[in-house]
This record gives C-alpha cells, structure tokens and sequence, in this order.
C-alpha cells in the first residue's frame, strides 16, 4: 500500500515549514532513517528521515515551496511493482487541509477548576486532644524521643546527615541514638548534601523511611532540586505510582550573630510548592507530635525546627499513641481584639506581645500556625470571623512569604469579616546583618508585634 | 523479555565478530538461538518503537521534549540480560528503551507519549516521567543527573533490607561532569552499596561533544578516586554489553560496591525532536549507521551462525512491528485523563 510521508513538526511550536531540498528522487530507493528532505523553520533547517521503506513515488511539493503546514503530505511512498498513486499535485500549499491530530472529545476548559474547596471536613481531627499525664520535656529531647519512638514501631525508619550519629548531633537533637540503633540505622554522612538528600529520596522511592537531617536549612539549599524535583513531583509525575515518605528535618532560621548565609528561614520556598508538607513546631509537644506524624507520613515532609527553641521546655504528653494531627493550626491564646499568626520561635513573641497588650487592654488572640502546607486557614477565617482583624507574624521576608499567603487567603474566604487591612510582621527586606543592634531591626520583636497592632486599632 | 544471563548460555559457537575485532569481546561464547533471537527482538522494538514515536511526534500526537534511543539500543538489552526481577532500574530522560528492556508494555509507554490515561502515568508524566513498580523501573528523570543519587539510594535500599539485588543507574557522558555524580560515587564506595553506574557515552550532551566538555576522555576512570572499578565496553555489542554487565552486577551483587561501566555507544537522532545536530557531520552518523549498527551486527551473526534464518528474523521484525503498530493506536485511541485528574496524586492522601 503507498504511504504518504507527512511534513513533519519538528518542535513543539512548529506550524508549517518550508521543503528546503529533496535528498531523495523519484524512483530511488528509501531505507527507514535515510534523509529524504530537508526543511526550513524559522529557527533551524532540519532532517526528514524515513520512517517506512520503500521506493519513492512522487514528490508532492517542488524544493523551495515554503509554508506547507505539518501534517500535509509531501510524498508518497510505495513498494517495489507497486503502481504509483496519480495524487495529483496540490496547486497550492492551501489546497491540503491540516488533519486535525488528536482530537478527543472532551470540552474545553474555559474556566481553572477551582481546587478542593475550603469545607469543614467531617472527619477533620481534633486540632487538640487529651493525652494525659505530661512530662516536662526540651524541644530537644522531644524530637529525640519521637525519632526513638517511631525507630522501634518502624524498621524501615533510619536517620541519616551530617554528625547525627557519633558526634551525636550537631545541636545534640540525636543524641543516644547510635547507641540504641546501631551504625545501619543511624548514618553519619559526608558533607555532601545535594547528594545524601537525593539518597535519601531514592532509598523512600524503594520503600524506606527516611529522615534526613540537615545541620541547618541554609545547607538544604545545596539540595533543592531533588527535594523538589525529585521528592515532590514524583508522586504527581508518577500519575500515583510512586511514593516518597521522607522527612528532611533541622533548624531553620535565625539564630543568633551568624550573618546572613546562615540565618534564613525557608518556609515560604517550601510551602510555595505543592507535592511537600510544610511543618514548623513551636511548643516540644508540638514538636513532637508533629514529627511522628511526619515520620508516619507517606509524603515528603519538611520539618522546620529552631535552633533557639531546642533548649526550652514544655509539658509533653508521656502516652506512648501521643501525635499531633498535620494540617491543624492550635489556638494559643484566646483573645477578642485581634488575631495574630504566628509559627516556630515567632509563636513565643506573638505570646508576649499578646500579654504586653493584655496589659494595654487589648485582647488579642494568637494562633500558631505549626503546619505552613497544607495551611489551616479554617482556623485563621474562624478567628477572623470574631476578632475582624489580623497581624500576621513571620522571620521570614515579606516578600511573597507566608504572610503574603495568608493575607490572600484572607481576601478570599474572609473578606467581608475584615475591618482592617492585613498586617505583616516579618524580617526586615534585607540580608541578615551581622552587627548586634542591627540584627535586632531584622528580627521580628514583641514590641514590633505591638506597635503594628496598635497601629492597626488606632491605639497610640 | 529475556532476564537471564545464565540460563542462555549454551555456546553454540565462538563468534569471531565482523569489525569487532579491536573490541575486548571479539571472542565471546554465543549464547542459545533462543536468547539470541531474544536479544535482536528487544533490540528491534526499542528501535521500531523510536521510530514510530518520532513519527508520531511530526504528526502533532506528541508534545514537548521527545528524545529518542536510536543507536543506543544494545545498552539496555544487554544489560537487562544480566539482571533478574528483583533488580532496579533508574535513568535519565532518554528513558523510553530503558523502559521497554525491563518489561514495561509499548502500550502503556506510547500513551504516556501521547498523554493519555492509558499511559503509564496516566499523562501527567509524559517521556521524561515514567515509572513501573512491578517492573522495578524508578523513572525517567529529566534533570541531568538527579537518577545518579536517587539510583545510589535504591541501593542503599536494597543494602539495608538485605535484598541481594543491584541497582542500575544509567546517566549521560553529560551527565557524567554533574556535580552529583561524585557525591554518589563517594558514598557509594564508602558504603559498599549495590550499584552499577552505567555511563551512556553517545559521544554528545546535546551539542557539547565529551571532547569539548570533559577533561580526561575515560569517563569509566572517573572513580578511580573513590575506588570503584571501572571497565569502557563496546556499546554498540548486544553480547560484549552482556558479558560486562554480568561481572559488574556480580561484582555489586556480591557485596563488593559500585562499579563503572562507560558504554560507548551513539544516538542516530538528534538530542531531542527538535534538535537540528549541525554540531555532527551526516558522514559521522552515516558511517556509525552503516558500520557499527548494533541492530545489523546482530543480525548478521544470527544468519552468519546459521543461529536462525531469514525467515525466522523476518518474522520477528513482523511481530514487533505489530507491537508497535497496536501501541500507536492505543496511545491515540485512549482518551486523554479526566479533568478531576488535575488535583489527584499531588499528595498521598492520609
């Protein structure tokens, strides 16, 4: 049977070409890959090989012809003795109508479908429930013990990064582990954090646990692409078939006096990218809770931990089932006046500024945020819904940070609640500066927290 | 799919191969007429395969990046030769002859192309992003690279459940000059784990030729720091691919860590579909065609050991352009994904 040879696209925006040369004539033999033509895109000229075999039996279009559309015929192809089809010879390039390709009846889309609407989930956990009796624990010990724990519940579960295991943790957050689990279970790594993040990755791939620790999140920098290209999408890419549950876990932010290279915070990268959950504890209940969680997860969690924060204690519930349920924001100060978010080391300043304007008579009521992606925003528009106001508090940039995202969402679902603009509260827009009194000016105070909520109830 | 490496030995005789005489493996024990046929089947359906997807690409039914396996097809299948079923595979974006070596059905592969439901990421993976669980296939990675560490991972899997299997990452001589290439090498040897780094040498990373982007030519060499053994083979031979692939995948099954394997093999095609190769003279791909074709070769060993007729390969090349002919109309014929596929699968749900 002939076959027609089509004018080919040869990229993903090509239309229509120009029949630049014909490589093979009439009557001569064609071999599958031999070049037959070259054609001319606006953008290069390239190689039209032969897909079939056969003998050449006409040539539709003369060398120089431009604009034939893709998908026109140009020659037709026929078997040996077999008798050449009188196609005739389109007079123009027009005369050919394009066929159309891959048209499957579906409606075009007109409109993005919305994603899943914001509704009260009937089977939403609790965003707190009785545990019992509590132990005063450090945010330290509390993820050490969460790692111990879900070690024992689960031999796929290893901890791997640089000085977790003989050093005992750079921060001392792994400490004893080596001992309990041994040196296949607690990994210290080279300094090589593009690669042991992508090890990591590929041991959840087949079916591992993996937690990751960066010494601090400046670090993960070096290993962006495959938490993101890797960790996230596959799930996605795999439409379902791959998973990836891993935890990349270590301090986040600012610390104290390391400049700029080294005091930064990441949640808004992270949480800018679906395919991650995004977590960032204040409270070591919370810290916890939220990293069993993680650990059980079967997605790629990242865990924001402070370096401030690991030194200071909390009552942790002690009951062996204790998590904390991802995706719920927690209630830490009820308050009538104004709402203020606030997540990780931000919490303990919202909570003093919050008492600082208790004295000033102004109620407000502070939310720790504790999951960034999925964010909680039911809590946020519930809360807005009594108080009409919010301060949104973050170490972050401002720029298109968590703040940002919050106040969107806001507009959205809390518009006609809102009495008052939006205000953020976060790192000042610049590099971390190194000298103490100007540090001070970048890092979110309680007196910051203040003002802009006096500002925003015109109280002076 | 022929798995067993083994199994099909059987030397019926010893091949003294045409041209291939400079190669390590000019003298290699033919394996059984069975296997063998095998052999050049896997090979001509990676290759009709290609051939029908470029067409395809032309035609409009595939989008966006399109790179084919031409030439290259004798790599994968003599790997696979070595390997067994509990064995993992991990590549680049060049995937779609790595996923039809290890089992993975035309079908499937050619409706991801299309990107249809029917594909094996339901079309929300397209060429560069394909993966099969059952086939132990862990993708299809389009960023230069990436597989090396996530492939080094699989090992460090499969070495700490005690699975006596081997992971084989394949990657570029592009990507060979990736950062994370040599992170993945150091920890692989200081861990003993369970690779095999298979380093596709086609002689260019897009335009870049490996003598205008590597320092050193022997990229096989380049582990020589961290320890790990590396050996170049002849990657345009279906059985000198097999018999290195059989020592490395010992090697690493054994508990001995990674090993190199630089295959020097070429892509007819251009990098991607749009890709117009001015970097190459048409003499250059002509000569590898017409000389060194991995697909020829074995054919001409087939009829030359009187392994099997005319007939009988004439048959097969039937058969597998049947495959080809039904993948094709299957990935046109499903139906692109629901629209309430958009917002599936971004996160596993609790």
């Amino acid at each position: 049977m002939p076959i027609e040879v089509l004018m080919p696209a040869l990229s993903p925006t090509m239309t229509e070409g120009k029949l630049a040369r014909w490589l093979k004539r009439e009557g001569e033999v064609v071999r599958a890959g031999d070049v037959i033509a070259e054609i001319e895109t606006d953008k290069a000229t390239m190689e039209v090989e032969a897909v079939d075999e056969g003998v050449m039996g006409r040539l539709l279009f003369a060398e120089g012809t431009e604009g034939i559309a893709v998908n026109t015929p140009i020659a037709v192809l026929v078997q040996n003795g077999e008798a050449i089809p009188q196609t005739a010879r389109p007079a123009t390039v027009a005369a050919r109508p394009v066929p159309v390709v891959a048209a499957i009846a579906q409606p075009a889309a007109t409109t993005q479908p919305a994603p899943p609407a914001l509704e009260r989930r009937p089977d939403r956990p609790p965003a707190e429930a009785a545990h019992g009796e509590t132990a005063t624990l450090t945010v330290r010990e509390a993820l050490r013990d969460a790692m111990a724990e879900e070690m024992r519940r689960d031999e796929h579960v290893f901890l791997m990064g640089e000085e977790v295991a003989e050093y005992q943790g750079a921060y001392k957050v792994s400490q004893g582990l080596l001992e309990e689990f041994g040196a296949r279970r607690v990994i210290d790594t080279p300094i090589t954090e593009h690669g042991f993040a992508g090890l990591g990755v590929g041991a959840a791939m087949a079916g591992l646990k993996p937690i990751v620790e960066f010494m601090t999140f400046n670090f993960a920098m070096q290993a962006m692409d495959q938490i993101i290209n890797s960790a996230a999408k596959t799930h996605y890419m795999s439409g379902g078939q791959m998973t990836c549950p891993i935890v990349f876990r270590g301090p986040n932010g600012a610390a104290a006096r390391v400049a700029a290279q080294h005091s930064q915070c990441y949640a808004s990268w992270y949480a800018h990218c679906p395919g991650l959950i995004v977590i960032a504890p204040y409270s070591a209940a919370d810290a916890k809770g939220l990293l069993k969680s993680a650990i059980r997860s079967q997605n790629p969690v990242i865990f924001l931990e402070n370096e401030i924060l690991y030194g200071q204690s909390f009552e942790v519930p002690t009951a062996a089932d204790f998590t904390v349920p991802i995706g719920r924001a927690k209630l830490l100060r009820p308050g009538r006046d104004v709402t203020i978010t606030a997540f990780s080391l931000m919490c303990r300043a919202a909570l003093e500024a919050a008492a600082e304007l208790a004295t000033q008579g102004i109620e407000a009521e502070v939310i720790d945020l504790r999951t960034l992606r999925p964010l909680d925003v039911e809590t946020i528009v519930e809360s807005v819904k009594r108080t009409n106001r919010l301060v949104t508090v973050e170490e972050g940039w401002p720029y298109a940070g968590i703040g940002a995202e919050i106040a969107a969402q806001m507009m959205t679902h809390a518009f006609d609640y809102l009495d008052a603009p939006v205000i953020r509260v976060a790192s000042a827009d610049v590099p971390m500066p190194y000298a103490a009194n100007l540090e001070k000016l970048v890092v979110p105070q309680p007196a910051y927290i203040v003002a802009a909520v006096k500002a925003l109830l015109h109280r002076n | 799919m022929v798995r067993s490496a083994a199994a099909g030995i059987a030397a019926i005789a010893t091949a003294k191969t045409k041209s291939r005489d400079k190669s390590k493996a000019g003298r290699i024990a033919l394996p059984a007429a069975s296997v063998l046929l095998g052999y050049y089947r896997d090979m001509l359906l990676i290759r009709r395969f290609e051939e029908k997807a470029g067409q395809m690409y032309g035609m409009g039914l595939i989008g966006g990046f399109c790179h084919l396996y031409i030439g290259q097809e004798a790599v994968v299948v003599g790997m696979q030769a070595a390997l067994g079923a509990q064995d993992a595979v991990i590549t680049g974006y060049r995937d779609h002859g790595h996923m039809l070596a290890t089992g993975m059905e035309a079908p499937g592969v050619m409706a991801e192309l299309t990107g249809r439901r029917g594909g094996y990421s339901k079309g929300k993976g397209g060429s560069m992003h394909m993966f099969s669980r059952a086939k132990n296939f862990y993708g299809g990675h389009g960023i230069v690279a990436a597989q090396v560490p996530l492939g080094t991972g699989i090992a460090f899997a499969q070495k700490y459940q005690e699975i006596a299997a081997v992971s084989v990452t394949y990657f570029g001589d592009g990507a060979a000059n990736q950062g994370q290439v040599y992170e993945s090498f150091n920890m692989a040897a200081l861990w003993k784990l369970p690779v095999v780094y298979v380093i596709e040498n086609n002689k260019y990373g897009m335009g870049t030729s490996v003598d205008r982007a590597a320092a050193g030519r022997e990229l096989y060499r380049r582990g020589m720091a961290y320890g790990i053994p590396g050996h170049r083979v002849d990657g345009m031979d279906v059985l000198a691919v097999r018999e290195a692939a059989g020592k490395a995948v010992e090697h690493a099954r054994a508990g001995k860590g990674p090993v190199i394997l630089e295959m020097e093999t070429y892509r007819y095609r251009g990098h991607s579909m749009s890709d117009p190769a001015k970097y190459r003279s048409r003499d250059e791909v002509n000569k590898m065609r017409s000389e060194r074709d991995p697909i020829d070769h074995l054919r001409e060993l087939i009829l030359g050991h009187r392994v099997a007729s005319e007939a009988a390969l004439k048959e097969i090349d039937r058969a597998v352009k049947e495959i080809v002919t039904e993948a094709a109309e299957f990935a046109q014929n499903s139906p692109e994904p629901d629209l309430s596929e958009l917002y599936s699968d971004v996160l596993v749900d609790a």
